[in-house]
């Protein structure tokens, strides 16, 4: 083999991305196959033996009398979270953008929960949600007797989602605060001189001009929406009665708990699916609401 | 060219093949052999128990170069969960602590080093003496899966100091004297205590926490009530003996108070409960003297007297990289002087160890008479809590079922219905 110069330049190409490459494969693309892999098989985790189960594992989620509840959680769970938080984002991001004194005190107030430590953020929040604990307390000195917050049927996934709704929110507002800033100043002033009032200005000029971000926020809140565990883990541990059981928790429940790997992978793949489905259609959707797209 | 590629990649993937299994180890090593332990505690003073078993294990065992007892801290599902992973992930510890609760899937699906010929054979371990109740769990067809180092009964610690705040002068212990000492009687004191110290809670079931509900035995067992038949395929929820230890918990937690409700938390061990069940081994989270206590056998119920006793064995996973080493040492460190030194964290499951006089000398906190009611009567007569193949799973479809019965208004009959119908299927499977 003789190396003439491409060659030379296409292993160098090659050497250069071999870290990433490697790391990709290694722990990316192995384990995804893994997991396909596994949704196919019966394995036994203490014996360390498998059987290929065919589309066995995918049969039991429609005999599962808890995969309803899970899903009916799962979905409650993104909905809400969703809704909550780029509703919060866009309003904080909306008063942050006003030229008043103090707003980067407040900026940086919200944004800090982001870099606080997940689970730290919820065992703290677990103390405080007790029916003993820091809020009920704060109620009480109002005169107001607070709900059993973690253990009430609604009042815990409420207490879940408004726990990870404070602990993001910083960041969809930081992205949101860019964006409005982003909006020419021009554009602003040539609506308001045409007349159009503040509710007009928001609905027929920020909005447009803020939807590529929209997108972007909906998109990875809708994602980690789907991946929420810590949290359920900390503060509910899926109860109660299933209430907060979330697909992600289930699938870790069903794999490692009860040594059920092959159901758990199924599960897996499931959610697999519908994160990648749901990206997709918020992806096509974008021609219809996103400002630019065409 | 495409098919000298496809050879050069072949070639390469069994190089490594072979070099990971030339680096594996197996049974045939005999020197420079490392053990692992995965250990449920991270009481320094326990483990710095095993590291000098360990240690002199090895001045006599030179070929075994370490044994690292590898803590994995978390509740017990967490710790489960870990060493499931540890097996399936290729990581095997050489030895494993395994909760009771975990005894039927670990021992049924052949997870686990028989260990009676090892045992049988080591000189001086005497393994006959081994009390039948402790080794149940861990047995199959004659074949010892793991050795039950930790039977640990449940007792109640009572803080003299907030009853006496609460006026309580027929004590537990009182009680206990005069064959009073019933679920009522202590269902009474909680709720004085709770009722009249502000700020303190009555009993507090350790580690309960409306989420670990096998707990519950150690109330439920002397109302005649048990979670499932003893052929495992009956549920035992809807039982008329559970339904009343049910019903009277419920009538505790939210009529009388005398149990902190779900949400609420009181940590007996810092003062805050007048009551707790908790296992003896426990006891040393008192050893500073936080305040006055004393300990008394479970109470008696409407229908037994029952003692419930919890448990951990020590098994070798047959995927260890040196399975007859760590059987070895298992035999070393539960040979009759090992587990009277182990004794005074978990108590022995050998008969010529349970007695008052032996336990005193490694459990100074407790007096004779205690260890005689509360150990050595709890491990022989108790029963060991709740499991069954697949408890993780039926475990988590009680906790589920059982949550409506934690308020206020609960149908309690109709919650437990509820728990028969989720677990059945999965008892019968």
């Amino acid at each position: 083999m003789t190396w003439t110069s491409k060659k030379r330049e296409e292993l160098t190409g090659w050497l250069f991305i071999a870290p990433q490459a490697l790391g990709f494969l290694a722990f990316v693309v192995a384990p995804l196959v893994a997991v396909v892999w596994y949704s196919f098989q019966d394995v036994n985790l203490l014996a360390g033996t498998s059987e290929f189960a065919g589309a066995g594992n995918y049969a039991k989620l429609f005999d599962d009398p808890t995969a309803p509840k899970v899903a009916r959680a799962t979905a409650i769970f993104c909905v809400g979270l969703v809704v909550l938080n780029l509703a919060l984002a866009l309003s904080l991001a909306l008063l942050l953008n006003l030229k008043l004194r103090g707003t980067t005190v407040f900026r940086t107030v919200f944004f800090s929960p982001v870099v606080v430590t997940l689970v730290a953020w919820t065992i703290v929040w677990n103390f405080l949600l007790q029916d003993n604990g820091g809020i009920n307390a704060l109620l009480q000195t109002i005169g107001v007797e607070g709900p059993n917050w973690l253990r009430g049927n609604g009042t815990a996934m409420l207490s879940v989602i408004v726990v990870q709704v404070l602990k993001n929110v910083g960041l969809n507002m930081v992205l949101f605060l860019a964006a409005l800033q982003g909006i020419p100043s021009s554009i602003m002033e040539a609506s308001q001189l045409d007349g159009a009032g503040p509710w007009r200005r928001f609905r027929s000029v920020i909005l447009p001009m803020i939807s590529p971000t929209t997108l972007l926020t909906a998109i990875i809140t809708v994602a980690g929406a789907l991946q929420v565990f810590a949290q359920i883990q900390v503060l509910t541990l899926g109860g109660p009665a299933d209430s907060t059981n979330v697909l992600v928790f289930y699938f870790y429940q069903q794999a490692f708990a009860n040594h059920d790997l092959g159901y758990g992978s199924a599960l897996a793949v499931v959610l697999f699916l519908v994160i990648l489905v749901l990206t997709l259609l918020q992806w096509r959707m974008r021609r219809r609401w996103v400002f630019h797209e065409s | 060219m495409a098919y000298r590629r496809i050879r050069l990649l072949a070639a390469a993937l069994s190089a490594v093949a072979l070099a990971s299994t030339a680096c594996s180890g197996g049974d045939g090593d005999d020197k420079n052999i490392a053990l692992r332990m995965t250990v449920w505690t991270t009481d320094k003073n326990q483990l710095a128990l095993f590291d000098s078993i360990a240690a002199e294990y090895r001045k006599a065992h030179p070929e075994v170069a370490s044994v690292k007892f590898d803590v994995v801290p978390g509740d017990t599902s967490a710790y489960s969960a870990a060493l499931t992973t540890q097996l399936s992930g290729g990581n095997p510890p050489d030895l494993a602590w395994i909760l009771e609760r975990d005894a039927p899937d670990f021992v049924q699906s052949g997870a686990l080093t028989n260990l009676k010929s090892t045992l049988d054979s080591t000189a001086g371990y005497n393994a006959a003496e081994l009390v039948p109740s402790a080794t149940k769990l861990w047995t199959k067809d004659d074949g010892l899966y793991a050795y039950p180092f930790s039977t640990s009964p449940f007792g109640m610690f009572y803080n003299k100091n907030l009853l006496t705040q609460a006026g309580i002068t027929e004590t537990p212990d009182r009680l206990v004297a005069s064959g009073q000492w019933t679920w009522d009687a202590a269902r009474r004191i909680a709720a004085q205590v709770a009722a009249r110290v502000t700020g303190k809670a009555g009993l507090v079931i350790r580690e309960f926490e409306y989420k670990q509900w096998v707990l519950l035995a150690s109330v439920w067992r002397g109302f005649g009530a048990d979670a499932w038949g003893p052929d495992g395929k009956t549920c035992g929820f809807t039982s008329p003996e559970m339904t009343s230890a049910m019903t009277f918990l419920h009538q505790a937690i939210f009529t009388d108070k005398a149990l902190p409700g779900p949400g609420t938390t009181a940590d007996f061990f810092a003062g805050e409960s007048g009551l707790t069940i908790a296992q003896i081994s426990r006891a040393g989270l008192l050893k500073a003297k936080p305040f006055e206590w004393g300990i008394v056998p479970l109470p008696a119920g409407p229908k037994a007297n029952a003692q419930v006793v919890g448990q951990a064995g020590i098994g070798v996973p047959v995927k260890g990289k040196h399975a007859k080493a760590a059987a070895d040492f298992l035999a070393f460190f539960t040979n009759p002087a090992n587990s009277a030194k182990l004794g005074q964290y978990f108590p022995p499951a050998r008969d010529s160890l349970l007695n008052a006089a032996t336990l005193a000398k490694a459990n100074p906190l407790f007096s004779q008479e205690q260890l005689q009611n509360v150990v050595v009567n709890g491990i022989k007569t108790g029963a060991v809590l709740p499991s069954h193949t697949g408890s993780a799973r039926i475990a988590s479809l009680v906790q589920s079922a059982l949550d409506p019965m934690w308020k206020p208004d609960a149908n309690v009959p109709a919650a437990l219905a509820g728990v028969c119908q989720a677990i059945e299927p999965a008892l019968n499977q």
